[in-house]
C-alpha cells in the first residue's frame, strides 16, 4: 500500500522535494500538500522582478495545477495547518484532520516585525509572498513616498522595485553600511552610491522609533527625532524560521526546527526542510542549500542513504544594474591576507581574503563576472599559491598589471572643477589641450588654471597626462604615502570637487591601495574631511595621533602633560589654586610655565587624565589644546591696562581672538600673538598670526615661525577696528584650513601659494564673509571642551583588565 | 593553554587599543576588524613607546613616539631591526580571550 505523505507548505524547498520524489519513484507516496497561500509553488526569489515590473506572476510559477494533477498530488491551497499530533499521526487543517505516515514540515519563515508602536497600521507591509508584492504594486500605483525599514537584501530589492514604479523611496538602516552581513564597508559604499544614483535616499545608523499616522501609516519616526513622511512602509528587517507548529507538537526546536543530516526531526516520522530548519546550529536563508536539503530528504524518504552538508553560499542582489557578489568569509582575521583592487573610474571594487594557500572569501562590486569562479575556488578549497599574484584579475588573466593611478582623474566629468581659484573645469582644460596646449605653462596662459594659488597644479598635470598620454612627461610629485598615488593637494581638491564625504568614499574614489590607510594618510584625510564637510563628516578619533585622541601631550616615558586654557594668558587666584590642588592630588612631578603663557602639568599618568580634567573643569578651566593641530595659544602683552606705551587693549583682543578660535582643527598647530605697541613684548612677529596694535589701528601679519625655521611674519593688512582685526584673522585661519596640506605650518603654506594670493582672497569682501561663515559653521560643531566630554568616559582610560594576580601564579 | 576572559570586544574601540596590567608589565590589546584582536607587549623596543596609544591600520600598529610600524601577526618592525612579543588572543561570542599561560611564561621568552 502507498504510504501517506503530508507536506505542510508549498514553497521552494518542498517543491523540489516533490519533484525528486515523483521523478525517482512516482508510486511510493500518496501526497497531500497544504499551503497557507492560496496558490502552489512559485519562484519566490523572482518576486523582486515582479515588483519592479520586469516579470509577471505567471512567468515565475514553477508548478501549475496541471502539474500537481498529473503527479497525483492532492492540493489543499489556501488552507493553513493549525496543529500536528505526533502520537495520533494526524495534522489538523481548517477543513478537518488528515492522517499521515510521513510528514514534512516546510513552512519557511515569517518576516520579523520590529515591535514599534504603529507596526499594525494599514499601509505597513512586509515582503515575503505574492500578496505582499501585490500590495506594494498597488500602493506604488498611487505614487507618493515609501520608507523601507531594513537595508539588507530584501529591503533593497523592495526599495529598488518601488523606485522603479515611481515612488520616492527612503531606506532606513540600523547599521553603518548597507547589507553589512554580505558586504564590507567599501562595497557597501559603492552600493549606496548606485542606489542614491537612482534617487533612493539612504539613512544608515538610523533606528526606527515608531510608525505614526491616524488610521493608516503616514510617517516613520526615527530615534533621533526625525520624521520621514511615508504613504507606504515596508518592513524588511529579517526573517524568523516558522516553527510554531513544530514547537506545539513537542518537536525539538532551537532557533529553527532541529534536524539531523537526513532532515529528520526529533520525531522519526516527521521531517523538515527549508528555511524553517536548523542544522548543526545553522539557519538557511538562501535557496541553494535548501535545494541540497530537498534532494537529501527525498532520498531519505525513499530509503536511500544521503547526508546533508551545509556549504558556503554566495549572495547577489537582484537589482538591475547593481552588480554585487559576496561569498565565504571576508572578515579580517589573524593570519588572513587581503588583496584589494579598486578601479574608481569604473566603480569597481574587488576584495579577496586568503588564508594560507586558500581563498576563503570574496566581495565584489561593479564587476562580478568572475564571481562564480572565485566561489568555486572557495568551495573547492583550491590551492591558489601559484596564482596569488594575478588571482584578483580573474581566470582570464595571467600576466600582471596594476590599476591605473590616473583613473580617478580620467573619470572626472567635463564639469568637474579643477582650479578652484579661477573656477576652471576639466572641460576647459581639455579644450585648451585640443587647441594645442601641451604643458602646464600653456594651460596657465590659455585658461588661468593653476595660475593662482597653484595647489591644483598636480591635477592639471594629470589632466594633461590623461589627455596627451605619452606625449606628456609628468613631473614627479610626492604622493601622500604609499597607500595612494595622489598628492595631498590633489586629494584635497578631489574631496571637494567629487564631494567625498567619508573615508570610505575617499578610499574608493581615489584608488587607495590599502583597506583603511595608514598612520600617515588617515590623520590627513580625517582632517580634510572634517574641514570640508563639518556637518556631514563624523570625526574619527582612531585616525588621530595619540595626543589628540587622549587630549594631552604624550611624553617620552608614556606619561602625559596637561595644560588648561588661560584665555589671553590671564588667570586668577582661584584658577591657580585649582591647578595647585590638582598638581598635589595627582602627584604631578613638574609644573612649568610654557612659552605661550600657560601652565603645564607634566608627568600625569594616562589613567588619571579624566579625573584631573574633571577637577580642573570644576574650577572653570577647559582644555588648552596644547596637544592639537588646532588653535594653541594667543600670547598677549599687558597693553593699555597697565603699560605706559600701550595704544590698544592688546590683552582684551587676545582674549577675544582666543574665544573665537578655540577648538578649531587646523592643518598644523596655530599660535597667535598680540602686542600693544611696536615694542612687541608678546613677540607677535614670529607667530602664525601676529597683531601689533598701533595708534591708527591694527597691523595684522601672518606666516611667522620660531621653531625649526625662524621667520618673521609678513604683513597681511592694516585695519582700523578691533572687529576687523578679528575678522581678518578668522578669514586667514579658515583659508589655511581649506587649502593647506596637513602638517604644513601656515608659513610653509603661504610660501607655496604666495602672500599676494592670500591678500587678494582676504581683501575680497565676499570671500572674506564666506570664509568667516564657513569657520563659524565648523565651530558650531567642533568648538567643545574635549575634557568635559572625556571625563564622562573615564573607564576607557583604565586598563581593560588587571591580571597582576593571575600572571603571578 | 589557559584561555581567560578579559572583557568584551566592544570595550576596545574599532581600530583602537586598550592595555591590560600583568605582574610582568602591560600588554596591549588591539582591535582591527569587527572581530579581530591581537595581543602584544605594550612597550616599543625602540625607546619604550606605549604601543596601545598608537594608530592601528590594517594588521599593523604605528608607535606613537617615533613611528615604528609593527606587524601585529609576527611582531616584526617594518624596515627596522626589532620586534615585539605577541601573545595568543581570540574573540569568542563577543568576549576577548587571552592565553594566561603564555602571558605568565613570557619573562623566559
Ligand atoms: C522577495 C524575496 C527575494 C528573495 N531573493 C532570493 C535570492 O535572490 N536568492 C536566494 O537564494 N534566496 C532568495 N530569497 C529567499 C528564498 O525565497 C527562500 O530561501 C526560500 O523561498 C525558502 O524556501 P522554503 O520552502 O523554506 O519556504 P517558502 O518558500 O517561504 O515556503 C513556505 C510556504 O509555507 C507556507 N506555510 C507556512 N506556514 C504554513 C502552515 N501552517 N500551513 C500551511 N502552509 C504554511 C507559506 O505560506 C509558504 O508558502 C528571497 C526571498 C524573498 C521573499
Ligand atoms: S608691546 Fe608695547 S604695549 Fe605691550 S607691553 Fe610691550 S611696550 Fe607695553
Ligand atoms: S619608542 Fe616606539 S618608535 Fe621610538
Amino acid at each position: 500500500m502507498k504510504q501517506r505523505l503530508v507536506i505542510i507548505g508549498a514553497g521552494m524547498a518542498s517543491g523540489r522535494v516533490i519533484e525528486h520524489l515523483v521523478e525517482t519513484d512516482p508510486d511510493a507516496f500518496d501526497i497531500t500538500l497544504f499551503n497557507a497561500e492560496a496558490r502552489g509553488n512559485y519562484n519566490r526569489i523572482m518576486l523582486s522582478p515582479v515588483l519592479s515590473g520586469e516579470k509577471t506572476y505567471e512567468e515565475i510559477v514553477t508548478h501549475d495545477s496541471d502539474w500537481y494533477a498529473a503527479q497525483g498530488v492532492t492540493c489543499r491551497f489556501g488552507e493553513s495547518v493549525s496543529g500536528i499530533d505526533p502520537t495520533m499521526k494526524v495534522v489538523s487543517g481548517q477543513s478537518g484532520h488528515l492522517p499521515y505516515d510521513k510528514l514534512i514540515i516546510a513552512t519557511g519563515s515569517a518576516p520579523f516585525i520590529i515591535p514599534v508602536p504603529g507596526k499594525d497600521l494599514p499601509g505597513v507591509v512586509t515582503y515575503r509572498d505574492l500578496d505582499d508584492t501585490n500590495a506594494m504594486i498597488s500602493a506604488a500605483g498611487k505614487g507618493g513616498k515609501a520608507v523601507v525599514i531594513g537595508g539588507g537584501l530584501l529591503g533593497l530589492e523592495a526599495a529598488a522595485g518601488l523606485a522603479e514604479r515611481g515612488m520616492e523611496v527612503t531606506v532606513v538602516h540600523l547599521m553603518g553600511h548597507l547589507m553589512e552581513r554580505q558586504l564590507d564597508e567599501a562595497a557597501g559604499y559603492l552600493l549606496r552610491k548606485d542606489l542614491e544614483g537612482r534617487g533612493i535616499s539612504i539613512r544608515t545608523q538610523a533606528s526606527t522609533k515608531a510608525i505614526i499616522g491616524a488610521g493608516r501609516a503616514e510617517a516613520v519616526l526615527l530615534e533621533d527625532g526625525e520624521t520621514l513622511p511615508a504613504d507606504l512602509v515596508v518592513m524588511a528587517v529579517g526573517i524568523r524560521p516558522e516553527t510554531r507548529l513544530a514547537t506545539d507538537a513537542g518537536l525539538t526546536v532551537a532557533r529553527g526546527i532541529e534536524v539531523n543530516a537526513q532532515m529528520q526531526t526529533s520525531d522519526p516520522d516527521i521531517f523538515a526542510v527549508g528555511e524553517c530548519v536548523e542544522f548543526d546550529g545553522q539557519l538557511f536563508g538562501l535557496v541553494a542549500p535548501l535545494y541540497d536539503q530537498a534532494k537529501v530528504l527525498a532520498r531519505s524518504l525513499l530509503e536511500g542513504v544521503d547526508a546533508f552538508i551545509a556549504k558556503d553560499t554566495a549572495t547577489k542582489l537582484k537589482v538591475t544594474g547593481c552588480d554585487l557578489f559576496s561569498a565565504g568569509d571576508f572578515a579580517e582575521g589573524e593570519g588572513r591576507e587581503d588583496i584589494v583592487l579598486r578601479d574608481p573610474a569604473r566603480g569597481i571594487y574587488k576584495r579577496l581574503v586568503i588564508e594560507g594557500d586558500r581563498l576563503i572569501g570574496a566581495v565584489m562590486y561593479g564587476d562580478t563576472a568572475d564571481g562564480n569562479w572565485f566561489f568555486q575556488l572557495i568551495k573547492d578549497g583550491t590551492d591558489i599559491d601559484e596564482m596569488r599574484e594575478t588571482l584578483i584579475f580573474g581566470p582570464a588573466f595571467q600576466g600582471g598589471d596594476t590599476a591605473d593611478p590616473l583613473s580617478a582623474v580620467a573619470a572626472l566629468p567635463r564639469e568637474a572643477e579643477i582650479c578652484g581659484c579661477n573656477g576652471i573645469c576639466k572641460g576647459t582644460i581639455t579644450d585648451a589641450i585640443a587647441g594645442g596646449a601641451t604643458d602646464l605653462a600653456a594651460i596657465k596662459a590659455a585658461t588661468k588654471a593653476s595660475a593662482s594659488c597653484g595647489t591644483c597644479t598636480g591635477l592639471v598635470e594629470q589632466v594633461l597626462q590623461v589627455t596627451l598620454g605619452d606625449d606628456f612627461v609628468m613631473p614627479t610629485a610626492q604622493p601622500i604615502c604609499p597607500c595612494c598615488d595622489l598628492t595631498h593637494e590633489d586629494i584635497r581638491l578631489l574631496i571637494k570637487s567629487q564631494e567625498l564625504k567619508s573615508k570610505e568614499a575617499v578610499w574608493q574614489e581615489l584608488g587607495w591601495k590599502t583597506r583603511n590607510g595608514c598612520h600617515i594618510c588617515r590623520p590627513a584625510v580625517n582632517f580634510y574631511l572634517l574641514a570640508d564637510w563639518p556637518l556631514e563628516y563624523q570625526d574619527d578619533p582612531q585616525s588621530r595621533f595619540v595626543n589628540e585622541r587622549k587630549h594631552a601631550n604624550i611624553q617620552k616615558d608614556g606619561t602625559f602633560s596637561v595644560v588648561p586654557r588661560m584665555w589671553g594668558g590671564i588667570t586668577n587666584p582661584a584658577e591657580l589654586r585649582a591647578i595647585a590642588d590638582a598638581a598635589d592630588k595627582y602627584d604631578v612631578p613638574t609644573v612649568k610655565v610654557t612659552g605661550g603663557q600657560r601652565i603645564d602639568l607634566l608627568g600625569v599618568k594616562g589613567e588619571d587624565l579624566p579625573y584631573i580634567w574633571a577637577d580642573l573643569n570644576k574650577a572653570g578651566l577647559v582644555s588648552g589644546h596644547a596637544y592639537s593641530k588646532g588653535l594653541r595659544t594667543v600670547k598677549t602683552c599687558v597693553g593699555t591696562d597697565h603699560c605706559r606705551f600701550g595704544t590698544q587693549d592688546s590683552t582684551g583682543l587676545g582674549i577675544k581672538l582666543e574665544q573665537a578660535l578655540w577648538g578649531s582643527w587646523t592643518p598644523h598647530k596655530v599660535k597667535l600673538g598680540v602686542s600693544g605697541c611696536p615694542r612687541n613684548c608678546a613677540e607677535a612677529t614670529c607667530k602664525d598670526v601676529g597683531i601689533i596694535c598701533v595708534d591708527s589701528g591694527y597691523q595684522v601679519s601672518v606666516a611667522g615661525a620660531a621653531g625649526m625655521d625662524v621667520k618673521e611674519t609678513e604683513r597681511l593688512c592694516d585695519v582700523g577696528t578691533e572687529q576687523e582685526a578679528i575678522d581678518v584673522t578668522i578669514a586667514f585661519v579658515q583659508l589655511y584650513r581649506e587649502h593647506a596640506k596637513y602638517l604644513d605650518r601656515a608659513y610653509k603654506w603661504v610660501a607655496k601659494v604666495g602672500l599676494d594670493w592670500v591678500q587678494a582672497r582676504i581683501a575680497d569682501p565676499e570671500e572674506r564673509a564666506r570664509l568667516i561663515a564657513a569657520f563659524e559653521l565648523s565651530q558650531s560643531i567642533y568648538r567643545k571642551d574635549p575634557w568635559a566630554e572625556h571625563a564622562k568616559t573615564a573607564e576607557r582610560y583604565q586598563p581593560l583588565a588587571n591580571l597582576t594576580l593571575e600572571a603571578a601564579e | 593553554m589557559n584561555w581567560i576572559d578579559i572583557g568584551g570586544i566592544d570595550e576596545i574601540p574599532l581600530r583602537g587599543a586598550r592595555k591590560i596590567k600583568t605582574a610582568l608589565g602591560c600588554v596591549a590589546l588591539f582591535r582591527t576588524g569587527e572581530a579581530e584582536v591581537f595581543a602584544t607587549t605594550d612597550s616599543c623596543p625602540h625607546k619604550g613607546g606605549p604601543l596601545s596609544e598608537g594608530i592601528v591600520h590594517g594588521q599593523s600598529v604605528t608607535c606613537p613616539l617615533h613611528n615604528w610600524v609593527f606587524d601585529l601577526n609576527t611582531g616584526q618592525a617594518q624596515g627596522e631591526e626589532g620586534a615585539i612579543s605577541t601573545y595568543p588572543a581570540r574573540v569568542e561570542a563577543g568576549r576577548i580571550l587571552i592565553d594566561a599561560t603564555k602571558l605568565a611564561s613570557r619573562s623566559a621568552a
